[in-house]
């Protein structure tokens, strides 16, 4: 009798499914590799400076959807649940800053030699780090409360209810941000050093390449950030806490720790996180708006399930690879620069089909579904 | 004074009365054992007792302080462990980790080297599997961790829960006398068992559960020998 079953386990292995999948994904790489081919040798339609400046354009905007897509994955790999709301608590970070900076713009702070400077311009760190703290406490707060409010009393519900939820929770954030701070789209008012455009010009092939002084913050910030976060996860008391109630919540509460603690402090991490690239949203672009959070919510949904949901290195990789693919995509398959959208979305698409458990993501173990 | 007093506890799943008024005593130093089939309300008292079952009447006291206004991670500052049912390890995380885990109720944390080289002596599998990730562990040496991720926090009163489960006789024998080892250096055990012949043979004293009552008690060396135990728990005619 048990002869009759392992031929079956083989043939399923080849099946009409894996076949069309490895076809599909064959015959797409070979297009890819062509259009690589044609970009770079065959027909160059940009000279590498070109290259040069969508590259580090990508490594920014992937360094920002890391950070938020980290706060979904912490949050998914304690509750298994999607965060819908996390975009808008980015938003609330975004605005955090902005409203830092337009204080300290109408603080004066004159000078002998410069007797019209304000706060802003006279103490650009301090209020950089102004910015940063009061969007991240604001953002995480909001974190917080909207455990508190929107999942909590959830908690023993099927999982679809608190996603359910979460959607509601998002669009109620964001009609919040419109009925307090307007529908209008504000200009972020930067430190004169910090102002878009200016930055460090280096020389490449025929043209110079400018990485705005904004893109270093960013960069500089978000690689303390994640390092910390590592530290933080890995080695501390606290870290060590949460990856036990993340892993069974029961055996947690009986070694003493306070799950619904943990809980919490998992938002407020997760929230500062989402507030710290609310700020740089803002610090690099140079625009916030209730609606901000959205598309950058969801961007980072997709690099968070892209790097396999619930991992933490996962979501950082799969982050700096969309921010890549987004600025470099359009360029290599020679499609128009408006449809880099298309492009995220059509890879968030594929993983879920293809390979829903993501990148570095693993088989969920039985007791953890 | 004893130091779990449980009296006349009830706790409902749902619509289904689980635990229809238990009480039972367990003096320091002591190994109690509950027994009885499956269904019968063994494993709802241990959790009705370290704060994972809400109790609906009746009170728990352990050294005379109710227990009840204590959740579960609160009751193990006073001194309960439990080892749960099925283990319960970290599956992910590594050996020294699940047992660091385990003293997390301690604030001091001086003791925990100390500690850490008592857990090591009893369970000397465990040092060589240090840094294994406990999932790769076998179910033996998974159960070895749970114990000791248990004593890590000092318990006064320990909660073992099926500690037999899914092992081979050999194993079941070797962590039986290990309860025993553990006892004998004070701690005080409630000791919950399908393998009612080894619990009784271990147990000062035995409760027998059925349907969510108390059925019998006894010592163990008596009940081991009652007519009524013999033919319903081990297997005799």
């Amino acid at each position: 009798m048990t002869v009759s079953i392992t031929p079956q386990v083989h043939r399923s292995k080849f099946g009409v499914y894996q076949v069309v999948q490895t076809i599909l994904g064959v015959l797409f790489s070979i297009y890819l590799l062509w259009r690589i081919y044609d970009v770079f040798f065959g027909h160059p339609s940009y000279g590498p400076d070109t290259w040069a400046r969508f590259a580090i354009s990508g490594i920014i905007l992937g360094s920002v959807y890391a950070l938020i897509a980290i706060g979904y994955t912490l949050v998914y790999g304690i509750l298994f649940m999607i965060n819908f709301a996390h975009g808008e608590i980015m938003m609330i970070g975004a605005f955090g800053g902005y409203f830092v900076f337009e204080a300290l713009k109408n603080i004066p702070a004159p000078t002998a030699l410069e007797p019209n400077l304000n706060f802003l311009n006279a103490h650009p760190i301090i209020s950089v780090f102004f910015a940063f703290v009061i969007g991240m406490a604001l953002a995480a707060l909001s974190g917080y409360f909207l455990e508190q409010i929107a999942y909590r009393p959830l908690r023993g519900a099927p999982r679809l209810v608190p996603l359910i939820s979460a959607v509601g929770a998002s669009i109620f954030l964001q009609n919040a941000g419109q009925l307090l701070f307007g529908s209008q789209r504000r200009d972020y008012t930067n430190p004169v050093i910090l102002s878009r455009g200016a930055g460090w010009n280096i020389k490449i092939g025929a043209g110079i390449v400018t990485v705005p002084y904004t893109g270093i913050l960013t960069l500089v910030l978000t690689l303390i950030i994640l390092v910390s976060l590592y530290l933080l996860v890995q080695k501390s008391r606290m870290g060590r806490a949460m990856r036990a109630v993340a892993e069974n919540k029961t055996s947690a509460s009986l070694m003493g720790i306070d799950v619904d603690g943990i809980i919490s402090r998992t938002f407020l991490l997760s929230g500062a996180l989402a507030g710290a690239a609310g700020v740089m949203w803002g610090i690099h672009l140079g625009l916030v708006y209730y609606f901000v959070g959205f598309i950058p919510g969801i961007k980072a949904f997709t690099a968070a399930v892209l790097g396999g949901i619930g991992n933490l290195p996962g979501a950082m990789l799969g982050g700096l690879f969309l921010g890549l693919v987004e600025s470099l995509g359009p360029g290599i398959m020679g499609i128009d620069f408006q449809l880099k959208d298309v492009i995220a979305f059509t890879i968030l698409v594929l993983v879920l089909i293809f390979r829903p458990t993501g990148i570095l993501g693993e088989v969920l173990s039985e007791d953890k579904v | 004074m004893a130091m779990l007093e449980v009296t006349n506890l009830h706790t409902y799943y749902g619509n289904i009365h689980a635990l229809k008024g238990i009480s039972l005593t367990i003096e320091q130093g002591e190994i109690v054992t509950l027994i009885g089939a499956n269904g019968a309300g063994k494993t709802t008292t241990l959790r009705a007792i370290c704060g994972l079952v809400k109790t609906q009447g009746g009170t728990i006291q352990l050294e005379s302080e109710d227990l009840n206004p204590y959740k579960a991670h609160q009751i193990v500052y006073k001194g309960v462990s439990m080892v749960p049912e099925g283990r319960g390890v970290f599956a992910r995380l590594s050996v020294s980790e699940n047992l660091d885990l385990g003293a997390y109720s301690l604030p001091d944390r001086k003791t925990r080297d100390a500690d850490l080289e008592k857990v090591f002596t009893i369970f000397p599998r465990l040092k060589e599997r240090e840094k294994q990730i406990a999932g790769t562990l076998s179910g033996g040496e998974q159960q070895m961790l749970a114990i000791g991720r248990a004593l890590m926090a000092h318990p006064r009163l320990l909660l073992l829960d099926e500690p037999s489960m899914g092992l081979s006789p050999i194993l079941v024998e070797s962590i039986f006398s290990t309860v025993k080892d553990i006892n004998r250096q004070g701690t005080t055990i409630l000791l919950v068992e399908q393998n009612a012949q080894m619990a009784l043979t271990i147990a000062d004293r035995a409760y027998v559960l059925e349907s969510g009552i108390i059925a019998m008690q006894g010592k163990g060396s008596e009940l081991l020998e009652d007519p009524r135990v013999i033919k319903a728990y081990l297997g005799g005619q």
